[in-house]
């Protein structure tokens, strides 16, 4: 009965509503949390899985095997090899054809590779503008390991311990 | 200031002769009120949901708009640039006349109201002694623009917005009447700027009808975060379940009318809060003890600065509400405005007699209010 009242009361006074005015009434004024994107830029992992890339040996020699252990773990079917000898008689990919459109960034073509071959950068800010133009192929995959080669190597060497 | 306006007066009746010169000289006073009011109020609706983004966003922990312009201040520039040059879409199915009619019909009593809405003593368009009552027939006008509209469009879902704002109008019109008839019985007229004066006295803001009538403004505010179809009620509009609601067919400017009238409604329901609870433009530190000190005197004086810091105040809250609490489900709504604020304003409007009967109302804490 009391707490019927008690109930009745503090319904007609507005108590909870009050109570949530308070509590956004306090936020008005907390320290606000947007960063500006293109200016600013919130803090990245080393193991960040954005855009692939193909690496090479510091010799030049691209380090794919076209094991295709990675196509075979790609859970969303993104990754095309084709292979054949090459003149050296090692085996080299032909096609190496990641479909960005497809690719889930699960990160399990890079930990599968036996030879860091793929790996996913930390660039994460790509476009593609036309159909078709997110259908990566090997010499852009390589192109864009030869251009982050040195951030690549610096997060796998500061991930080596863990791994 | 009357001298001015005494030599424009004379200076009519010498254009237009004797008869047409005082018909010529009232119509051109009117005009001039008009815009004197009008263009400040499009104004603030403009730059109104510049600050309703920015209060939502802090409370959000965002930023709000920054980019355009200092702080974003050209923002509403820039929105009302592209609503312009936005195509105005006509569903083929729509029926036409009524289509264009709705908006227009949305916004001329939104508009029209501040007709008899005074601003200081002798600040009116209108100075008529039934205030009161247009406002509660201009603001029951403005759902008809609504329905129009969900009418009109031709869509479920701009129907359903419809019905639902119908039904919710109904609902709250009552409560808010009731509400405005406390504010008539202890303001002893209809006139606004009467109510206002007779919450004047010598001790300030306990002066004001928001003590003793504390359940109508309550009530008032409530019904009119209803009436202006404003979150919690945004029922008509119900982004969830109704995409927009009465307004989902619009586009361009005739979407930007219905916006401005919803903005210039929600500035009224402030305005007229702040004149019948909050005395107006009266000081809230107009105690006779400080009106002789030489500058606690001026904070003492009345003047439209209060008025629009009230307002401003009063706008403000609007955008916390909106902010702060999640829609109400419809039955909920139906359940609050005839099973709580009727039966709450009932009560109040008798308590309110009470409080007016002659021995009670010359004893202390009453006669504050009620015995002049």
């Amino acid at each position: 009965m009391w707490s019927r009242a008690k109930e009745i009361a503090s319904s007609l006074l507005l108590v909870e509503l009050l109570k949530g005015l308070g509590l956004t009434g306090r936020h008005l004024f907390s320290r606000k949390v947007t960063v500006y994107f293109p200016e600013e830029k919130t803090p990245q992992s080393a193991r960040f899985r954005g855009l692939h890339a193909l690496r090479r040996y510091p010799n030049g020699e691209e380090r794919c095997i076209a094991c295709k252990l990675c196509e075979a773990v790609c859970p969303a079917l993104a990754i095309t090899i084709e292979s054949e000898e090459r003149q050296d008689g090692t085996r080299r990919t032909t096609r190496y054809d990641i479909d960005l459109t497809k690719c889930i960034f699960c990160g399990f073509c890079e930990e599968s590779c036996p030879v860091d071959s793929i790996v996913e950068t930390r660039v994460l800010e790509y476009h593609g503008e036309a159909r078709g133009d997110l259908y990566y192929t090997k010499p852009v995959l390589l192109a864009i390991g030869d251009r982050y080669e040195a951030r690549i190597a610096a997060d796998r060497a500061e991930d080596a311990r863990f791994r | 200031m009357m001298e001015f306006a005494g030599t424009v007066q004379d200076a009519f009746r010498g254009w237009f002769g004797p008869v047409w010169g005082s018909h010529a000289w009232i119509f051109a006073k009117s005009l001039a009120g008009i815009v004197a009011v009008l263009v400040p109020l499009l104004l603030t609706v403009l730059y109104y949901q510049l600050v309703e983004r920015w209060v939502i966003g802090w409370i959000q922990v965002r930023r709000g708009p920054n980019r355009v312009g200092w702080m974003g201040v050209l923002q509403p520039i820039a929105d009302a640039i592209k609503l312009l040059l936005k195509e105005r879409i006509v569903p083929s199915s729509a029926s036409k006349g009524l289509f264009f009619l709705a908006p227009i019909v949305a916004v001329a009593p939104a508009l029209a109201v501040w007709a008899v809405v005074p601003f200081s003593p002798g600040w009116v368009i209108a100075n008529v002694d039934a205030g009161l009552l247009v406002v509660l027939a201009m603001a029951s006008m403005g759902v008809y623009g609504i329905i129009i509209a969900g009418w009109a469009s031709n869509s479920k879902y701009a129907f359903l917005g419809a019905m639902r704002s119908a039904a919710q109008v109904v609902a709250y019109e009552i409560a808010m009447g009731f509400a405005l008839v406390g504010a008539l019985m202890a303001g002893q007229s209809l006139n606004l700027t009467e109510i206002v004066m007779r919450q004047g006295g010598d001790w300030g803001f306990l002066e004001w009808f928001w003590l003793p009538l504390a359940p109508f403004l309550v009530v008032y505010f409530i019904a009119g975060l209803a009436e202006t179809n404003r979150a919690p009620f945004d029922m008509a509009e119900g982004e969830s379940e109704l995409v927009a609601g009465f307004h989902v067919e619009y586009s361009g400017m005739s979407f930007a009318v219905f916006f401005l009238a919803e903005y210039a409604n929600m500035i009224l329901v402030s305005t007229l809060t702040s004149l019948l609870f909050f005395g107006g433009w009266l000081s809230p530190l107009d105690f006779a003890f400080l009106r002789e000190v030489p500058l606690a005197g001026l904070l003492a004086a009345p003047g439209i600065h209060w008025l629009l810091v009230k307002i401003a105040f009063f706008m403000f809250l609007f955008l916390w509400v909106r902010a702060s609490f999640p829609r109400y489900r419809y039955d909920q709504v139906m359940r609050l405005g005839w099973k709580v604020f009727i039966p709450v304003t009932l009560v109040w409007i008798a308590v309110t007699g009470v409080m007016m009967l002659e021995p009670l109302a010359s004893t202390p804490p009453f006669s504050l209010w009620f015995g002049k």
